[in-house]
């Protein structure tokens, strides 16, 4: 956040400069490929003459896009992600066919008024060449119905490619479906890393250029969000700590090594937070009020009860756990008991 | 509940890529065919250079929507055999059941399904199902019957179980399950008398056997998690940590009472049938001796000993009760207990941290 309101009014002359650009480029662009029409055999020809302007254009187009993407505000709702659906998209572009430089598929989820929550995905087979996209519409109909059986709650909200670029494909795409929702989101993971982070964006389409002439389409970003429910944060947490060792985990570790474990990661807190403070007493570090505060919370939320109070509650505690281990002991000795008896 | 039955089990043969709906008459030899000879796949590896986190994910996804309360939600796991791991690399749920037409829905849905998921390079054969649990009470007569036919057509298909409350506590807790071979031959034979079980010798400890899991990800899903990390700004919030347990322990002891009712009911029966046999066989010898007597005073009599009459005729021996369900009972109050003390193990630990930090205080 820091970091984007020191770029603001540095940008902002830029941001105005390359309005102005984008404005002509994408006048230059409509005319030359027509954003909203395939390429006709009329246009053909002029395809030659623009192939350059076209191909510089698109690459500028998407660099101020990119660039947009930092410093611009967001117009228009929130997208909240699951991680479930970046784990999808991640399989269904490991799983592509030969020769397929990208994947694309519907996404499912819920609307609000203020944000989009994507909980769900199903990859599409398609085709992409150079003048022209075929998506199997039939299939993905079918896989939404099958979909909504299990989860009636969900609708489709839009679409989602891996790769970096908004092509021209993607604008009929999104054509597509936008008769399936209305006013749908293109979601974009970058599996390519192009930039050495897997860049997830998300765009809404809005129309722009010269009305009553020739009309294109703009894709806006927007915020994405990452959303979790508690149990799957639970999941992807565990599977955080075995990134380490990109093969193994075990889902299971023991019972008390899991407390341990737990332990442990507070106990790495807590130094972290003592060593802030021996630098603030030894005066290498500012000390910050606010962060003063939340220590003095922190301490303070320790409960302070008296120590006969304390130790009548932890030993009574400590004694139903015994108890109730004692008699799952003693039913499992029971029912071992049982079986060999009526074996006999 | 009941859970997908035998004759609604499909599962696909790769060579043709077709998709067959079969009942107890499957042929083994096509099955045998693709699945080739080996071994009886011993680890389960929910595997990824395909990415298998997205199958925790998609099953805990699955409980958070449709399976509120103590509903179970199941679905259909699919990936490959490869030399001793099954690897699990994609599953889809099924829908909860509804009161109308729920055989012919679930048989066309399963079939659309896996034909589309073909379509996009998905592995589709079947590999096992998965069910959520309630409070870890998941041994039950359908989720035998499920995984007996389950592991009849395929062999080394699983029951994944997902514990959401536990996990909800801090940590993921999936476990593999399937049949001992044992079990499978008594369930093959439909002999569930106390002599058959018995031969067998199966005890409430080897019906099922636990398959250890192992998660693999691929080196993409890493950069994945790299990025979810710096962007996602969600506190850990250490469930793990929490000291109240007594909620979830009364409702497991719960839970473990009810069962031992059953149990003691399901005892009190064997006890009663135990006892009319026994006084069945007192009376056949009583009935026998009076015979010999009489006949050894007719023949003093010199008159003709009396006709041997049918003895197991008369003395029709009370029928056996069926020791399936007793075994069931005992594995899942075996399930409870083992279930508690790990519960209850933690929770000292997390008591005696606790004492540590206020002994700091004080």
């Amino acid at each position: 956040m820091l970091n984007h309101m020191i770029h603001v009014p540095v940008s902002i002359l830029c941001f105005t400069a390359n309005f102005l650009l984008i404005r002509e480029i994408h006048v230059a662009n409509v005319a030359s490929t027509g954003f909203c029409q395939p390429p006709t055999s009329a246009g053909g020809q002029q395809h030659e003459s623009h192939g350059d302007l076209r191909s510089l254009s698109s690459s500028l187009f998407i660099i101020i896009l990119h660039f947009l993407y930092e410093i611009m505000a967001v117009h228009g709702p929130v997208v909240k992600i699951h991680p479930v659906v970046l784990a999808s998209i991640v399989d269904s572009y490991e799983r592509r066919n030969e020769g397929a430089t990208r994947v694309i598929g519907t996404l499912l989820g819920t609307t609000d008024k203020h944000s989009v929550e994507v909980t769900n995905c199903f990859s599409v087979p398609h085709n992409e060449s150079e003048d022209e996209v075929a998506v199997d519409m039939e299939f993905a109909k079918n896989m939404y119905e099958l979909h909504k059986k299990v989860s009636p709650s969900e609708v489709i909200i839009g679409w989602y490619a891996t790769g970096y670029d908004i092509t021209e494909h993607s604008v009929l795409i999104h054509e597509y479906y936008s008769r399936e929702a209305p006013n749908p989101i293109h979601l974009t993971v970058d599996t390519a890393l192009q930039s050495n982070k897997m860049n997830i964006r998300a765009y809404v389409s809005s129309q722009m250029g010269v009305p009553g002439k020739t009309v294109g389409v703009m894709f806006t970003p927007l915020t994405v969000k990452y959303v979790y429910y508690d149990t799957e944060r639970i999941g992807v947490e565990l599977l955080q700590r075995t990134r380490a060792s990109p093969s193994r985990t075990n889902g299971l570790t023991t019972d008390l090594a899991q407390v341990a474990s737990a332990a442990g990661r507070v106990q790495e807190m807590l130094t972290t937070v003592l060593s802030y403070i021996e630098d603030i007493l030894s005066g290498k570090v500012m000390a910050d009020n606010s962060v003063g505060r939340f220590l003095m919370d922190l301490v303070n939320k320790v409960p302070k009860i008296t120590a006969e109070d304390f130790e009548s509650m932890l030993n009574s505690n400590i004694n139903d756990l015994l108890m109730v281990t004692y008699l799952a002991n003693l039913t499992q000795a029971q029912i071992a008991l049982n079986e060999k008896l009526v074996v006999l | 509940m009941a859970v997908l039955s035998t004759d609604r089990l499909i599962f696909s043969l790769s060579d043709n890529l077709e998709i067959e709906a079969c009942t107890y008459k499957y042929s083994p030899e096509s099955r045998l065919k693709h699945m080739g000879k080996h071994k009886p796949g011993i680890n389960i590896c929910l595997r990824s250079s395909d990415n298998q986190w997205s199958v925790v994910l998609k099953i805990i996804k699955h409980y958070q929507e449709e399976g509120q309360g103590s509903e179970v939600v199941q679905g259909v796991l699919l990936g490959l055999v490869v030399e001793d791991r099954l690897e699990i690399t994609n599953c889809f749920p099924f829908p909860q059941h509804t009161e109308d037409d729920v055989d012919f829905d679930e048989v066309q849905y399963q079939m659309e399904m896996m034909r589309s998921l073909r379509h996009v390079n998905i592995d589709h054969l079947h590999v096992g199902w998965y069910q959520s649990t309630y409070y870890g009470s998941f041994v039950s007569r359908a989720l035998l019957d499920s995984q007996f036919s389950y592991q009849h057509a395929i062999e080394e298909s699983v029951v994944l179980i997902y514990d959401p409350i536990k996990t909800a506590q801090g940590s993921l807790c999936l476990k593999a399950y399937r049949l001992t071979p044992k079990l499978m031959e008594i369930c093959k034979e439909k002999d569930f008398s106390p002599e058959g079980l018995k031969k067998a010798c199966i005890g409430y400890e080897h019906m099922f056997e636990e398959v250890p899991i192992v998660i693999k990800n691929s080196h993409l899903i890493n950069v994945l998690l790299l990025d979810l990390q710096e962007k996602s700004t969600v506190a850990d919030k250490h469930e793990l940590l929490n000291l109240s347990s007594s909620n979830h322990l009364e409702k497991s002891l719960q839970l473990l009472m009810d069962r031992m009712d059953d149990m003691s009911q399901d005892i009190g029966k064997y006890n009663t049938y135990c006892r009319n046999l026994s006084k069945q066989q007192q009376q056949k010898q009583q009935y026998l001796q009076r015979r010999q007597q009489e006949n050894a005073q007719r023949q003093s009599r010199g008159e003709p000993p009396l006709p041997e009459e049918d003895i197991s005729k008369m003395f029709k021996p009370p029928q056996a009760p069926a020791r399936m369900d007793t075994l069931l009972i005992a594995g899942q109050i075996n399930n409870y207990c083992q279930n508690i003390k790990e519960f209850t193990s933690q929770n000292l630990g997390k008591l005696f941290m606790a004492e540590a930090l206020q002994g700091h205080n004080s």
